[in-house]
């Protein structure tokens, strides 16, 4: 049965991916399409940025990479549900927290009633209340 | 909804806009009433319009919205912002500059004194409510005159220093959040239930996470402003701490 997996936004299915508590292995042909990651001779890659792997191995197993490790490492909230098929990988705090700390309003894009899409930019040259309720 | 039509009305040929964000999971099924009400039901709008602290001016002036209303099923908003909270404003500048963080909107604790089976008001917890409204009202009147002129509105580095940061804690509890969502949709709602609440755990002060517990338990208490007993229970243990942390402004009610 495949794993689903819930990459920041990011939905894929991978098949042959094996949970280990709080271990996800997945086939190394596998990363790019469920994390965006590439090994290579420097790491485990995004473009240009790369992570070492640690020199134990501990990440490798076989032709199996351990994606909730290295997630991890990078400081990304990993969470999966109790039977392991689930997991879901968000964005680290330390992003969220720079981006707050540059002092521009974090833009967004979300539906009105009628499925139109608006992003916040759009409204740049107004004064903006950005008023968040709900019905309950 | 149609309360801040009566604000957006009144600024709006100011260069000023509001956009509402409806953190509901259940999206535009459980917010279209609201959002497309010409006001709310005639049965509830008196008890309203007391227990949110509105005043006669602002509420003979109010109508359907028309400011864009938005709507957040997955809390995205929530998230980037690090609201914990409904209704939670943010005053953003023409340059998209956050010149208040998120705070209560002039929203106050006052609503814990009503009556539990009229939700009347004693009237000096109204009164607060009141006044606590329109001390905010004047403050975004003023802004959106005077803008960075205004007093109400902070300087850049004062601006951050006041925005409250995302903690590890709380980034792992929105990953649960979310995944907890991610089995709502896929129509499994007792997991769905179960990962809600390790959110709830792990940041027990989101009542935007707390709140789609409740709504997730029962779905038809979308919308009732009386059939929320676990919430009115989680707000009474609450005891001596806040629900709204006051906005903190010149000449608003401190806590009673």
């Amino acid at each position: 049965m495949a794993t689903t997996v819930l990459y920041h936004d990011k939905v894929s299915q991978i098949a042959d991916a094996s949970a280990d508590g709080d271990h996800l292995w997945v086939p190394v042909a596998n990363l790019e399409r469920a994390g965006g990651w590439q090994l290579k001779p420097e790491g485990a890659c995004k473009g240009e940025a790369c992570v070492p792997l640690p020199r134990d191995g501990s990440w490798l197993r076989g032709d199996r990479f351990d994606l909730a490790a290295l997630a991890r490492h990078v400081g990304e909230p990993v969470v999966h549900d109790d039977e392991g098929r689930v997991w879901l990988f968000a964005e680290p705090a330390e992003i969220k927290r720079s981006r707050l700390q540059s002092g521009e309003a974090p833009d967004f894009a979300l539906p009105d009633l009628s499925g139109r899409i608006h992003r916040l930019s759009d409204y740049r040259g107004k004064k903006v209340l950005l008023y968040a309720w709900a019905s309950w | 909804m149609p309360v801040w039509q009566a604000i957006y009305q009144e600024l709006r040929d100011q260069n000023f806009v509001v956009i509402a964000v409806a953190l509901d999971s259940a999206g535009a099924a459980a917010a279209r009433e609201p959002i497309e009400a010409a006001g709310p039901p005639p049965e509830m709008a008196a008890v309203l319009k007391n227990l949110m602290g509105w005043d006669d001016d602002v509420w003979s002036r109010i109508g359907r919205a028309t400011y864009p209303c938005l709507i957040d099923e997955k809390h995205v908003v929530a998230e980037l912002y690090d609201m914990v909270n409904v209704p939670t404003a943010v005053w953003i500048d023409e340059r998209g500059r956050i010149v208040r963080p998120p705070e209560s909107g002039g929203s106050t604790d006052s609503f814990r004194k009503m009556d539990p089976t009229t939700f009347a008001l004693p009237e000096d917890a109204a009164t607060a409510a009141r006044k606590a409204r329109s001390v905010y009202l004047e403050a975004v009147r003023d802004w959106v005159k005077n803008g960075e002129r205004s007093r109400h509105a902070y300087k850049r580095e004062e601006a951050i220093r006041r925005t409250r940061k995302p903690t590890e804690v709380a980034a792992l509890a929105s990953a649960w959040f979310r995944l907890g969502k991610y089995f709502q949709e896929k129509g499994d709602l007792a997991a769905a239930q179960k990962y809600l609440k390790k959110a709830v755990g792990l940041r027990p002060e989101s009542w935007n996470f707390r709140r789609q517990t409740y709504v997730l338990a029962d779905p038809a208490l979308t919308g009732q402003l009386n059939s929320q007993p676990e919430f009115f229970a989680d707000v009474a243990a609450l005891g001596d701490k806040l629900y709204y942390e006051p906005v903190d402004m010149e000449g608003m009610p401190k806590r009673d």
